[in-house]
């Protein structure tokens, strides 16, 4: 339950993604002022908190998506908006909350468009980049999916064809912003499941926002509650997700238990008065 | 929710409490003023300079003096003036209101592309040669093309950038054909490049008296349908559970702004702006209610026309700058500002 | 894409190539080079194609190569440069906008150079070189100026659409009091530039076109992997390496200095801009950018278009403006109820 809130102290682990002192901002609207974060490598980082706390600013700003007012951004040393786009391409990919499909693609041509990085002028597509856009299919599941046109697949089809993409970026890093909002459950806990297989099989360092907390203690290897722009807390999620963090982050009083499959922090709502009193009373 | 209370109760916004209903009032009556001192301006100043005396003499004891023919003249462009600004200012706030769309404005919607097609043909192909000929065409066109882009727009499902660019869209395919038939013919030519800028200085006595029942009815027509908008600019399901009937209002609506925008363009020739700006700035100190929205555009539309009117005689004595081209050239401004000051996503 | 083929050779090269397009390329080059011979041949003093060709290669009579090397071959030089410089303006432009009707017709780019070369006419009463000069003027002036109002922190397709949208009012506005307070004399000019016409274009026109396009063509195709990754929507493609803002500004200097150009040269050409990139998609049937075929079309349909104008109407009679014009309209009025009805504008 470490709070690092104002002070930048380097940790003995190299860190392949970090932010440093960052002020983030949209014209106006400052949404954090003087933010640090460090990735863990080989991590599976889930950033959570209530709506607006700028979860979703810092991963744009993680990824280059947005530039930071003051402080900087370092990826693998490195000053991130400093470096060649594609470099930054082989090294962290994307998935954004929100993407367009061009009309009439098919799969194959959407997931190999995530080649990109890798290709030039003259090498448009290799031999290597068949077999990776294979594979990246196989994986996420889609791969009989090939030829058919995106815009008629359902959201969660769609969702595994964005993540196949991203996956042919074959980037060690990759960011994610709310890959699970308007899926269904089973589609969630698949994208999660999937997401923890490339963790845990490929050795990849994936840094998630997520919306649901129990999922996030679930997967997450390491945890990061954003409230107002600032970290309230950081840690394994056994260490972090308690009762009263809860509380002071979302605001909800809860209690805490252990999910029953997986061990880790599972979050319980406290009942509203009225029911509370009506089981209290039945059970009398 | 209120469930006990009957729709159309529901519907109507929470009364203001009385402090702001007569703030908003005594605004109202300063309006009211402003206008009365803008119209006397358009009567007293213009190209040719009249003396004070010679204007009262014109109004009061009209004799036929070259005063009393200049001032009668400048009372029929500021009658105009003034039926042609609020039609305008009405027509745009109801669009605005009805596609739930702030850049609005029935000149970008193609009505005046509409008009200008219609009166070419008129003039080539139908020999029709006097303003009081065309004022139907003009009306004919401007409502055929307005009720092209509502449906091409997407009715129901109109975003600003579909509206905009429908109407466009359509106002190019027929400015080409205008373009075609002017250079075919040297008399289209003759005429129309001066009745595509819009102006108040071609208007008489006939033309006014021939688009007045037209303004008037639209004027009432929308008028009284500031209570059901009020409804349908909250979105099509909020506005149904509040009982409002969606088609019946829209299709209204819609007559109601053509009509409005179209005897305005007959009248006048094509003024761009007027529609858009003046919802715009009543909005701001009005909020969204239209029963004060559109009184209010009723009476400052015409300040605005009318002051630009004025603005237009004197600063290029002693020749004229048509009104048109006032607005355009202050409205165009307004509406990039505004679009600027718009997140992407509202757009 | 199943017409997809790749191309490998020795050095780690490979090229993908869509067999589709391709082919869609190729038949609208011989078209265009098949128009063009035919209206080479047409006017008040027909040559058969046989002729045309011969001539061309430098084979003719003393009297055929007058009349094609000198009056009619410049005259169709410029309707294929123009026509291709507008064919791949008008893709450039719908592809950074986003949408098929953000044509530099719909943003006012002619209107801006209408401007030009009415300020030109009437107020300086300007020989047809210096109107000319005026119109490039100002298109580039007008686009740069759409493209800064249109500017806050990057420029989304949205904005610069609704903006282009204004500018053209005001800009149309100008052209509308100039146009009125001018002599009929200077009028009836005015509007025979600002129908677009390729009635007395020659080498003069020729050479600033062709310097223009073979700069620009090269630079624009290079860029056009990025553009088609930029159709995904600004993160992604960030995500994939393309720097967007970069490639943007790019493509849209090149798109208006062709546009410009163009315009100048042959006044506002209505439509070509606007239909030669859509009616190219449908052919290739490629939802990417498709640049290299809207150019080949814009080429073909421009050169095609003054061939039916002097067929219908006589040599001479009526500008290819025209033609485009009513052509485009229809065509662009039909654009309108498609895409609407698939949900795509």
């Amino acid at each position: 339950m470490s709070g690092t809130k104002n002070t930048y102290t380097r940790r003995s682990t190299v860190n392949r993604l970090a932010a440093e002192n960052v002020t983030l901002a949209y014209d106006q609207r400052v949404i954090a002022e003087q933010l640090s974060v460090e990735i863990p490598d080989n991590s599976f980082t889930v950033i959570v908190g209530p709506n607006a706390c700028g979860k979703s600013t810092l991963l744009r700003a993680l990824s280059r998506m947005l530039k930071p007012r003051q402080g900087r951004v370092l990826l693998d040393g490195q000053v991130i908006q400093s470096m060649p786009a594609k470099k930054v391409a082989r090294t962290l990919g994307l998935l954004p909350q929100s993407s367009i499909a061009p009309d009439g693609i098919t799969v194959a041509d959407l997931v190999g468009r995530g080649r990109y990085p890798h290709q030039g002028i003259l090498r448009q597509w290799s031999t290597e980049d068949e077999r990776v856009v294979q594979a990246s299919m196989a994986q996420t599941g889609v791969a009989e999916l090939a030829d058919r046109h995106v815009d008629e697949l359902s959201g969660g089809q769609r969702q595994r064809v964005w993540i196949a993409m991203a996956l042919a970026q074959q980037t060690p890093v990759l960011l994610l912003d709310e890959p699970t909002t308007y899926l269904d459950i089973q589609h969630q806990i698949d994208v999660l499941d999937l997401c923890a297989e490339l963790h845990e099989e490929q050795g990849r360092t994936l840094v998630a926002v997520l919306h649901d907390l129990n999922h996030a203690a679930r997967y997450a290897t390491h945890l990061i509650a954003l409230k107002d722009g600032t970290v309230i807390a950081e840690g394994a999620p056994n260490d972090v997700v308690t009762a009263e963090l809860v509380e002071e982050v979302f605001g909800l009083r809860c209690q805490v238990i252990d999910d029953p499959e997986t061990g880790t922090p599972l979050v319980v709502p406290a009942a509203r008065k009225a029911r509370a009193r009506v089981v209290a009373t039945e059970a009398s | 929710m209120l469930v006990d209370s009957p729709p159309e109760q529901r519907a109507e916004t929470a009364p203001a409490p009385p402090t702001r209903r007569v703030i908003r009032g005594l605004g109202l009556l300063v309006s009211l003023v402003i206008l009365v001192l803008v119209a006397l301006a358009s009567i007293a100043i213009g190209a040719k300079g009249l003396s004070p005396e010679q204007v009262w003499h014109g109004l009061f004891q009209d004799t036929g003096t070259y005063g009393d023919v200049v001032v009668d003249e400048r009372l029929s462009r500021t009658i105009l003036g003034l039926l042609a600004g609020a039609a305008l200012g009405l027509s745009g706030a109801v669009l605005q209101a009805l596609t739930r769309n702030p850049l609005a404005d029935p000149g970008l919607l193609g009505i005046n592309a509409g008009a200008s097609a219609a009166v070419v043909t008129a003039i080539t192909y139908c020999g029709v040669t006097s303003l009081t000929g065309y004022v139907w065409f003009a009306f004919l066109g401007a409502a055929a093309v307005g009720a092209l882009v509502w449906f091409l727009g997407g009715s129901r499902g109109a975003t600003p950038v579909r509206l905009a660019l429908a109407g466009t869209a359509i106002s190019a395919a027929l400015y080409g054909y205008l373009q075609a038939v002017m250079i075919t013919d040297d008399a289209a030519l003759g005429r129309m490049r001066f009745w595509t800028v819009g102006s108040l200085s071609s208007a008489t006595d006939s033309t006014i008296l021939q688009v007045l029942p037209f303004l008037v009815v639209g004027t009432l027509l929308a008028l009284g349908l500031a209570r059901p908008l009020n409804a349908v600019a909250m979105g099509d399901d909020t506005a149904k559970a509040l009982g409002a009937n969606l088609n019946r209002t829209r299709a209204l609506s819609m007559l109601a702004a053509t009509v409005l925008s179209g005897a305005a363009t007959a009248a006048c020739g094509p003024i761009a702006f007027v529609g858009l700006m003046v919802p715009h700035v009543v909005r701001s100190f009005t909020g969204p209610d239209l029963r004060w929205i559109l009184p209010y555009a009723t009476i400052l539309s015409p300040v605005l026309l009318l002051g630009a009117d004025v603005i237009g005689r004197v600063v290029a004595r002693p020749s004229e700058l048509q009104v048109g081209i006032i607005t355009a050239l202050i409205g165009g401004p307004v509406f990039i500002f505004l679009v600027r000051r718009r997140r992407t996503a509202q757009l | 894409m199943k017409s997809n083929r790749v191309l490998r050779a020795p050095g780690g090269i490979s090229l993908r190539l869509d067999v589709r397009a391709v082919t869609v390329v190729v038949v609208l080059v011989l078209a265009a080079f098949a128009a063009s011979v035919v209206l080479i041949g047409t006017g008040d003093f027909p040559i058969s194609a046989g002729d045309v060709v011969k001539t061309l290669a430098g084979n003719g009579n003393a009297g055929q190569e007058f009349i094609v090397n000198q009056l009619r071959l410049p005259r169709v030089l410029v309707g294929l440069l123009v026509g291709a410089s507008l064919g791949l303006g008008g893709a450039l432009f719908q592809a950074v906008t986003r949408n098929p009707l953000g044509s530099p017709d719909v943003l006012g780019l002619g209107q801006g150079a209408t401007a030009g070369a009415l300020v030109m006419i009437v107020l300086f009463s300007g020989s047809a070189a210096q109107v000319t000069v005026g119109a490039l003027v100002g298109g580039l002036v007008t686009g740069l100026a759409i493209y800064l109002l249109a500017w806050k922190r990057g420029v989304h397709g949205y904005r610069l659409v609704l903006v282009g949208i204004g500018v053209s009012a005001i800009v149309t506005a100008v052209n509308g009091y100039l146009l009125a307070v001018s002599d009929i004399v200077d009028a009836a000019r005015a509007l025979v530039w600002m129908t677009g016409s390729l009635n007395g274009r020659d080498w003069d026109q020729v050479w600033p076109l062709l310097g223009l396009c073979a700069v620009l063509v090269p630079l624009v195709l290079v860029n056009a992997r990025g553009l088609r990754m930029m159709e995904m929507g600004d993160d992604v493609s960030s995500a994939l390496g393309v720097r967007v803002e970069r490639v943007r500004a790019l493509l849209m200097v090149a798109a208006v200095l062709l546009t410009a150009t163009a315009t100048a040269a042959a006044g506002p050409v209505s439509f070509v801009a606007l239909t030669a990139p859509q009616l190219a998609r449908r052919l290739t049937r490629s939802p990417g950018p498709n640049l290299l075929s809207s150019l080949c079309m814009g080429a073909a349909l421009l050169v095609t278009a003054d061939w039916a104008s002097q067929r219908a109407f006589g040599a001479d009679q009526l500008p290819v403006g025209v033609v485009t014009g009513v052509l485009g309209g229809v065509y662009l009025l039909w654009l309108l109820v498609t895409e609407r009805r698939a949900g795509r504008i």
